[in-house]
């Protein structure tokens, strides 16, 4: 036996994957169906009762989402996954595990519009009270440590603006309130930054992003790093102490190192039901195949985007961590080596109007809300997917009215300078 | 032997090589994991013999329950024991008291001992620790992959269709990564303290 071990692009596209053992089918099939018949009824209790491997139901598991599951974690690195309907069903089933009402967590300010809606608004009506910190700031984490912190939340790479988090600093504070870090890493893929690496105990994703890759699926999942000791206190009974629904089972005695993952199978999805179609996974799966090809065009296009808006004179500064003159350069040159994604912001010296205008005369760019697909695309975010903040909030979280935000495509890179630049000229 | 990462290898090794496992502390509660991993040892071909002085004149699974290693009638490959940390030296005392010494001895998840294991290593014994064997088998067979469990494997070939009694391939090829065990840490840090 040899001791070398697959690399990143071969797990991308054979990790969680086999011929298909009825048919032989070598692509991972679409098990579109809602049930699974079993063997007879002591089959049915041990599945039922978590004893024995297998599918029930695809609101619990699906033998296409497992590949989907396996495959992801093991590209970021983790011990299991859960996929599940998108990014905000992952951070609800995550967060359903570890708070109950009444308790806090602490949330990066710089954070995806929607999750910053979801924190501030539904979260607080489950009681979940959500502090905000500033990832600039360390000692702001710090500073909002207290008896009820339940789990601290980052993003590795942050929507709009692509600045980069100092995980390792954060993953320090986490580690000293003896809470779990969780790290959305949409923006980055495991191709880009794998926070498992630099301290994260579970990672979250939109797959509707760049993992799935082509703007047809929506999905998210959920990644056990297998690193935090659920049972040292009563902090997180979900994980310690004996469910009533299933005999009295202690998931982190049972299943040791991967148990946050199945509470987040067995208690969150299983009742709050937010399944991932098997279909979606199927093209989530193909899309993954081509993360490390596609990953590395879009860093490059939006380098060479970025600096052509740099020169620009219409643009009065561009926010883009790969840039050498950016604040986050040198947290990029360290977490995210082989690029610093295809999301960034810039913003224009005609202020809103011209984001405005710039939006309406592009002619290859798409105007949505959307990002980390094949196809360029742009969105002024102080009137989409931040407008529901407040103005001071918009700055703070990246999103000022001047500010436009862009997610950068495969595409040929001069057809989408051009388009830039008759836009930005009209 | 580190024991705090095991290669696959050495876990395969000993799924492979042992024919008859003496799990101490089975229970004949159907919800106790001692219970299911019994169970799911059994349906792949294990010849399984239950300890636990509290049940013997009981069968689990139709074998008849022993009170000690001493009674059992048949040389044994591997002692698994299902206990916690501080209930596993006199096992392994036992154990090494045996005509035919086990080739293994496995402490199931969670269950830590230092000194047990230098003591079973020093004698030629194999040992695994804070380990689950369902846990084990499943990953390397794959068949832990329908839970979304990183089985850390990969295979080209065709996976068989699971049936009773049936032992499955645990040759596919070893990945890095996901081995990071925070039950690791907890189980070293308890037999330090204890």
């Amino acid at each position: 036996m040899t001791d070398r071990l697959p690399g990143f692009s071969t797990l991308a596209v054979h990790a969680g994957a086999q011929p298909d053992p009825t048919t032989g089918a070598r692509v991972t099939p679409i098990y579109q169906t809602t049930s699974f018949v079993f063997n007879d009824a002591d089959h049915a209790a041990s599945l039922f009762g978590l004893q024995a491997f297998g599918n029930i139901y695809t609101r619990i598991g699906n033998p296409t989402n497992a590949v989907l599951e396996e495959r992801v974690a093991a590209l970021e690195g983790g011990t299991a996954g859960l996929a599940v309907a998108s990014g905000h069903a992952a951070q609800v089933v995550v967060l359903q595990q570890l708070l109950r009402p009444g308790d806090e967590f602490i949330a990066a300010r710089k954070l995806y519009g929607g999750s910053i809606n979801q924190f501030t608004h539904a979260f607080k009506s489950f009681g979940w009270n959500v502090v905000w910190a500033d990832p600039d700031d360390i000692g702001s984490f710090e500073r909002a440590v207290t008896p009820h912190t339940k789990a601290i939340f980052i993003e590795s790479i942050a929507n709009p603006g692509g600045s980069i988090t100092d995980i390792e600093a954060i993953s320090a504070v986490a580690r000293k309130a003896a809470v779990p870090l969780i790290v959305d890493n949409t923006l980055a893929t495991p191709y880009l930054i794998r926070p498992i690496d630099h301290g994260a105990d579970i990672v979250v994703h939109s797959l509707t992003k760049f993992l799935a890759g082509h703007g047809n699926s929506i999905g998210g999942i959920i990644v056990d790093a297998g690193t935090f000791d659920w049972s040292r206190d009563n902090k997180y009974p979900m994980l310690s102490e004996p469910r009533p629904e299933y005999h009295g089972i202690k998931l982190h005695e049972t299943f040791g190192n991967f148990a946050f993952a199945i509470a987040c199978r067995v208690l969150g999805l299983r009742d709050l039901g937010p399944a991932l179609s098997p279909f979606n996974a199927f093209l989530i799966l193909t899309g993954i195949e081509t993360l490390p090809l596609r990953m590395q065009k879009h860093c490059e296009n939006a380098k060479a985007i970025a600096e052509y808006l740099s020169g620009h004179s219409a643009v009065a500064s561009v926010s883009y961590a790969g840039l050498p003159s950016d604040k986050y350069n040198n947290l990029a040159r360290k977490y995210s080596p082989k690029g610093a994604g295809a999301v960034f912001t810039f913003s224009l010296r005609g202020g809103y109007d011209a984001g405005v205008n710039l939006v309406s005369n592009l002619k290859l760019f798409s105007h949505l809300a959307n990002v980390g697909d094949t196809r360029s695309l742009v969105i002024h975010p102080a009137s989409t997917t931040h407008s529901q903040l407040d103005d001071a909030a918009k700055v703070k979280s990246g999103a000022a009215p001047d500010v436009v935000r862009l997610s950068i495509g495969i595409e040929d890179k001069e057809d989408l300078v051009a388009d830039l630049e008759q836009a930005l000229s009209a | 032997m580190n024991h705090d990462a095991y290669p696959d290898n050495y876990i395969r090794g000993i799924l492979n090589g042992v024919k008859s496992i003496a799990m101490v502390g089975a229970s004949p509660v159907n919800v106790r994991p001692s219970y299911f991993a019994f169970k799911y040892l059994a349906q792949r071909g294990y010849d399984m013999i239950p300890v636990n002085p509290g049940h013997v004149g009981k069968l689990l699974l139709g074998k008849p329950f022993v009170a000690s290693l001493l009674d059992i009638d048949r040389p044994i490959d591997m002692v698994e024991i299902f206990r916690n940390s501080s209930h596993i030296m006199p096992v392994v005392d036992e154990a090494l008291r045996l005509s035919l010494l086990p080739k293994v001895i496995w402490m199931q998840l969670g269950a830590r001992d230092d000194a047990a294991a230098a003591k079973a290593e020093a004698a030629g014994l194999k040992v695994v620790m804070n380990r689950c064997p369902k846990i084990e088998y499943g990953r390397l067979s794959s068949e832990i992959s329908w839970m979304g469990v990183n089985s850390r494997t990969l295979s080209s070939k065709r996976a068989p269709l699971p049936t009773q009694g049936m032992r499955l391939s645990l040759d596919r090829t070893s990945v890095g990564g996901g081995e990071t065990a925070a039950s690791d840490r907890a189980a070293k840090n308890k037999s330090e303290l204890s």
